[in-house]
């Protein structure tokens, strides 16, 4: 009844009402003018905001957010003891939490179903993108090394999650300083106190000054809705609720592709569709590289 | 022309698969999945009344089950949940059972490499075991790229591990209509040139990565005929299920 009365009732019913008894029909009517609800055209993501060291407690932290998204990243390093496999790599453990705060969807004591794959995902990219050599993390070979524990928090879930994950995982890795750290006496790494002038510390620091983690090509990704012909980059989290196919492209600043996810949905029969999407998201890295690039400029003027 | 590979097989060469249906019989439909050394078992039960919560009571619920061959369920086992129950829900005809939940229960007996392909091919054949009802059948297959760009199809364990990235593919099998012919073509192109889903790991250009899906696209039709001959092979002597 619906499909045949809908574009009569859009007009005796109001906006509001239409919207939320029949999304899909409503969502349509934006696609034919080739705009979305919120303004947007389609291939076009929200506004991005970074804020670096939003977490003073931590080594390295971001804030961003991907227009409603709202995604905090924290690192914290940990002396631990190298493998016997890998003595001089360091290693990297991601989290993702989705707390009650974020979504309706999640209820208090009951896990999010999406965190866990969310933070697979995550770690599988970080590690896989090549961003960060592990040897860097070495202090001493096969006796200590850095653990960088990553953790992600979902404070406001508005689609897209993984996308707004990412960048604030990069942006928190960018924003990393790594401490100043010596061996003591009986063989053990001891922090350096700051503003310590070299002269009353007898021990030679392990890592010379202040290091920033050399972070080689940054992994950025894109997340698309899919709806018949159409592609929305972007989604929010209405969009994403409609429409059932996502596909989320992870191109690296070198351009070549990390990760292309496609967990089940609709079947779409031309390959042009990835290359689509991998346009778009081309373009999206540009802007999220400057956008970046700023604020971390931002923080050396600090 | 080609070097050959570890276990001696050529590049676009699968492992040996096998695929029997029915061996359990407290589930409504089972199956066990073989590529060469990686073994799925996948067991169904379901239509069960009701939905769990937050899932869309008009429609049929799928949930995913994954049990990993030792230890307790983690991030991976997660992940691979939900590739699955995605995929499934892609394939199967979720109107016809609305507020209804169907379980698939995955039991990894060995893992080779390759294991989530597996699975996903170990669930359609059980789905179609139990009787549920489904839109076409899906294929799965792992591409799997090496240093030099070179593709091979369905690596083992120790492959997968050298290789610079590999792709998992689930394609929809070649439909076989009972319409007539031309009229499935009124819908676009056929539908079995679509990708129902990607997963891939590792880094790659992007013009391998559709060589990988043009390579897997093709090994999935060998598949396809061998799930539809083990399929119709049982059906025959299959009184036990028909009644149920």
């Amino acid at each position: 009844m619906a499909v045949t009365g809908g574009s009569d009732l859009s007009s005796e019913m109001e906006v509001d009402a239409f919207r939320r008894l029949f999304p899909l029909r409503f969502h349509e009517r934006h696609l034919l003018e080739s705009i979305r609800p919120d303004g947007r055209s389609l291939g076009k993501a929200r506004d991005t905001t970074i804020a670096l060291g939003a977490v003073t407690s931590a080594n390295g932290s971001a804030l961003t957010k991907i227009g409603c998204t709202t995604m905090l990243a924290a690192v914290k390093l940990e002396v631990m003891t190298p493998t016997q496999e890998s003595p001089d790599e360091g290693c990297i453990a991601v989290d993702f939490h989705m707390p009650p705060i974020c979504s309706p969807a999640v209820r208090p004591g009951r896990p999010s179903e999406v965190a866990p794959v969310v933070a697979k995902q995550l770690s599988d990219v970080i590690l896989s993108s090549g961003m960060i050599n592990l040897k860097d993390l070495s202090l001493v070979s096969g006796k200590a090394a850095w653990m960088a524990y990553l953790d992600i928090y979902c404070l406001d879930a508005d689609g897209s999650l993984f996308d707004a994950a990412l960048l604030s995982a990069v942006a928190a890795f960018s924003h990393l300083q790594i401490p100043v750290v010596s061996l003591s006496d009986e063989g053990r790494i001891v922090l350096v106190p700051e503003g310590n002038g070299g002269g009353k510390f007898e021990k030679e620091p392990v890592n010379k000054e202040k290091r920033k983690l050399k972070l080689c090509t940054l992994p950025f990704s894109l997340t698309c809705a899919l709806h018949k012909n159409y592609i929305l980059a972007d989604p929010t989290s209405e969009e994403e609720s409609i429409m059932e196919t996502q596909l989320t492209v992870v191109l690296d600043s070198s351009g070549l592709l990390v990760s292309l996810n496609k967990p089940g949905g609709s079947v779409f029969a031309h390959t042009s569709v990835i290359q689509d999407c991998v346009a778009l998201a081309r373009q999206r890295l540009k802007e999220v590289k400057l956008i970046l690039n700023e604020a971390i400029s931002d923080m050396d003027v600090d | 022309m080609e070097e050959k590979r570890g276990d001696g097989r050529n590049a676009n060469q699968l492992r040996p698969l096998a695929c029997t249906r029915g061996i359990l019989n407290r589930s409504h439909g089972s199956a066990s999945w073989i590529q060469g050394e990686t073994k799925v078992l996948a067991a169904v039960y379901g239509p069960k009344a009701g939905t769990k919560k937050n899932e869309n009571p008009e429609k049929a619920c799928i949930e995913v089950i994954w049990k990993p061959k030792t230890g307790q369920t983690g991030k991976p086992e997660r992940e691979c949940e939900m590739i699955l129950k995605k995929t499934l829900q892609s394939i199967c005809l979720l109107t016809v059972h609305p507020n209804t939940t169907t379980s698939i229960i995955i039991q990894v007996v060995q893992d080779d490499g390759a294991l989530l392909p597996c699975a996903i091919n170990a669930a359609c054949a059980a789905l179609v075991d139990a009787g549920i009802p489904l839109k076409h059948l899906a294929v799965a297959i792992c591409c799997c790229l090496s240093e030099s760009g070179r593709v091979l199809l369905d690596p083992n364990k120790l492959e997968e591990q050298s290789m610079k990235g590999f792709v998992y593919l689930v394609f929809p099998n070649s439909v076989l209509s009972a319409l007539p012919e031309g009229s499935s073509q009124l819908g676009g192109p056929p539908v079995q040139h679509g990708i129902i889903t990607s997963v891939t790991h590792g880094r790659m250009s992007v013009d391998d990565y559709l060589l990988c899906v043009e390579r897997g696209r093709a090994a999935t039709e060998k598949l396809s005929v061998f799930l539809r001959r083990s399929l119709q092979t049982q059906i025959p002597g299959d009184n036990s299920k028909a009644g149920s």
